[in-house]
């Protein structure tokens, strides 16, 4: 049997089991850490037979490749389902401690099944139109999520990330309705196969009209403004589901149209990307730093990063592209982290605002050492994992000669350092302010439940940072099957395939 | 009759970004609602309009005998349409929330999540 459908299965089946036990909240709780345990048994599986046996395709309903719509599992796929199963899990456990029951009361935990599986729909179709569907599957979801609890700051940044998300929906529906006029197929291996041989203007309006659809969703310069404007405002378990996995689909989506069905012209459609990313980097780090809400910095340092992995798909080379995806699988851990740990602080200081905040040295040591970890790696210090993934991606762009942007993403290091020694002095460092508010001390149970997540994934970085070799491999053979989409192409066809 | 429909698209496109431009949030609904209609009709066009017959399959035969119009465009906007349904009955309760919650219809006085 192959697990290929079960990522997909797992958390649907776990949210259908959630609604139908709407009244028993100690059950919904645990079919929340069992579904998305399962999620992550599932998806590591996955990796492990796509790792041995190559890219695995699954035809739904047995109707043949370019008719019916395929499930395809390559190595990026495969890698993607696994992150989303580890924040998936890690959120889980964290949303026990922090969940209401308010929010339970309004299905919480069925909306967090539904949006993993939304993007675990979305990293393993095979078929252009079912990614628009499952990209509506997890928006659904995560405007549900966003708005969750009805506060004031809630709404406002709703109706901003609603507008946004919608428009780049229409335009991924229009571009899709036009790929099909043009080809007349919407298996994206199919398509691809067929744009290779076309040869007109179309193909790379076509290209661009994808770009900025999944530019929004990404939060890529000049369309990011929806992200910083709504991050900050839901329960913070989700904020950290949405800064860990919701652009990253963007992103990977970029990764899949660029690589298989537009890399015919790089020259044009890689050169605007190349632009898009060293000002994704600079103009959200440049706003980080005018930042003085926790969250809120954390919000457009996601947008800087954004363009660091944008960096690895323009410059197109293998070693970029194989910095870009370690980039991703890093960033994805270290920032779903740096946002529970804020939720953390929250709970115990009850504020986000650093001004408001300070003495977490002398009161918590250990949880200003879980800090340090996640922040220094998004800065890039060695040994953690944030180092590798930007040392990869530098020294991929010194290769390729890009040098005003490889410059752009050593400054914008620096400045990320900055902004965490920002928050760390201000937060951990300085001595607490006068008119503290009264905050009831959490019960150790509690303190627990939302630092185990914290403390896996910090745990996850430290890996990755001090073995770096195995996520090198598996990016380094993703990137060079990424680079020869016939193999894709052939393995959803058949072999048989000709154009 | 493509060429009316195209002209007919363009106008909805064009509406629909005057009225997602405006600051009332009725209005930019309004727009959001023009828009997925715009699109849905065009994803409609795209395969070309033609007089042709439904795709069905005689009795005893296995494809059919004359040319048949492409059913696929019709099922792409029939799901679109659904998706878009669903996802503008959610925009429109949550203006009507924002609107209890903030007293205003002005997105101008909607920056407080901006500071």
């Amino acid at each position: 049997m192959s697990p290929l459908a079960l990522p997909l299965l797992i958390p649907l089946f776990a949210g259908a089991l959630s609604l139908a036990a709407w009244r028993w909240r100690t059950l919904q709780r645990l079919i929340a850490v069992a579904g998305t345990a399962g999620l992550l048994v599932a998806a590591l599986w996955l990796l492990a037979e796509v790792w041995q046996d190559g890219i695995r395709v699954l035809q739904v309903g047995s109707w043949p490749a370019p008719f019916g719509i395929s499930l395809v599992a390559d190595l990026l796929g495969a890698i993607m389902v696994v992150v989303t199963g580890i924040i998936g899990l890690a959120v889980a456990l964290y949303s026990l401690a922090t969940t209401g029951p308010g929010h339970v009361a309004f299905g919480y935990f069925s909306l967090m099944h539904l949006l993993l599986g939304g993007v675990t729909g979305a990293f393993l179709t095979g078929d252009i139109f079912n990614l628009y569907v499952w990209f509506e599957v997890m928006l659904v979801a995560s405007f549900a999520l966003l708005t969750l609890g009805s506060e004031k700051a809630q709404m406002e940044g709703a109706i901003k990330y609603v507008t946004l998300n919608l428009l780049s929906s229409v335009i991924f529906l229009v571009a899709v309705g036009l790929l099909y006029g043009l080809v007349g197929s919407l298996n994206m291996a199919h398509a691809a196969q067929r744009l290779a041989v076309l040869d007109t203007g179309l193909v790379d309006v076509l290209a661009l009209m994808f770009m900025v659809a999944f530019g929004i969703k990404a939060a890529a310069f000049p369309l990011f403004f929806w992200l910083p404007a709504s991050y900050h405002t839901p329960p913070v378990a989700v904020s950290a589901l949405f800064a860990g996995l919701l652009t990253k689909v963007g992103v990977y989506a970029l990764f899949r149209i660029f690589t298989l069905l537009f890399p015919h012209s790089p020259g044009y459609t890689h050169e605007i990307l190349l632009w898009g990313a060293g000002l994704t980097m600079l103009t959200g780090v440049f706003g980080a730093m005018v930042q003085f809400e926790f969250r809120r910095i954390l919000s457009f340092h996601i947008v800087s990063q954004i363009g660091y992995m944008l960096l690895g798909l323009a410059l197109f080379t293998p070693l970029a592209v194989l910095g870009g995806i370690f980039y991703v699988v890093h960033h994805i851990i270290v920032k779903a982290n740096l946002f529970l740990i804020s939720g953390i602080v929250h709970r115990l200081r009850g504020s986000y605002r650093l001004e408001h905040l300070g003495g977490l040295y002398r009161d918590c040591p250990w949880l200003a050492m879980l800090f340090l970890v996640p922040a220094l790696s998004l800065a890039g210090m060695p040994p953690l994992s944030g180092f590798f993934a930007k040392f990869i991606v530098i020294r991929a762009g010194l290769e390729a000669g890009a040098f005003g942007v490889t410059a752009i993403a050593l400054l914008v290091g620096l400045m990320t350092l900055y902004s965490m020694i920002k928050i760390w002095a201000e937060v951990f460092w300085k001595a607490p302010p006068e008119e503290a508010p009264a905050m009831s001390a959490p019960r150790r149970q509690e303190l627990w439940l939302m630092a185990l997540p914290a403390v896996g994934l910090a745990l996850c970085t430290l890996f990755i940072g001090l073995q770096a070799g195995p996520l090198y491999v598996l990016a380094e053979a993703s990137a060079v099957e990424l680079l020869a989409p016939e193999r894709y192409i052939e393995a959803v066809l058949g072999m048989e395939a000709r154009p | 009759m493509e060429a009316v429909l195209a002209v007919i698209i363009g106008i909805l496109f064009a509406a629909a970004i005057y009225m997602l431009l405006r600051r009332s949030i009725v209005k930019l609904v309004i727009g959001l609602m023009l828009l997925s209609n715009a699109a849905n009709l065009l994803v409609f066009v795209t395969a070309g309009l033609e007089r042709a017959a439904p795709p069905l399959v005689p009795r005893g035969l296995s494809a059919p005998a004359t040319p048949v119009a492409d059913p696929l465009p019709q099922a792409l906007v029939l799901t679109a349409i659904v998706i878009s349904f669903g996802v503008l009955s959610f925009a429109v309760v949550l203006v009507r929330r924002a609107w209890e919650l903030v007293r205003t219809d002005d997105l101008d006085h909607m920056q407080d999540t901006d500071r």
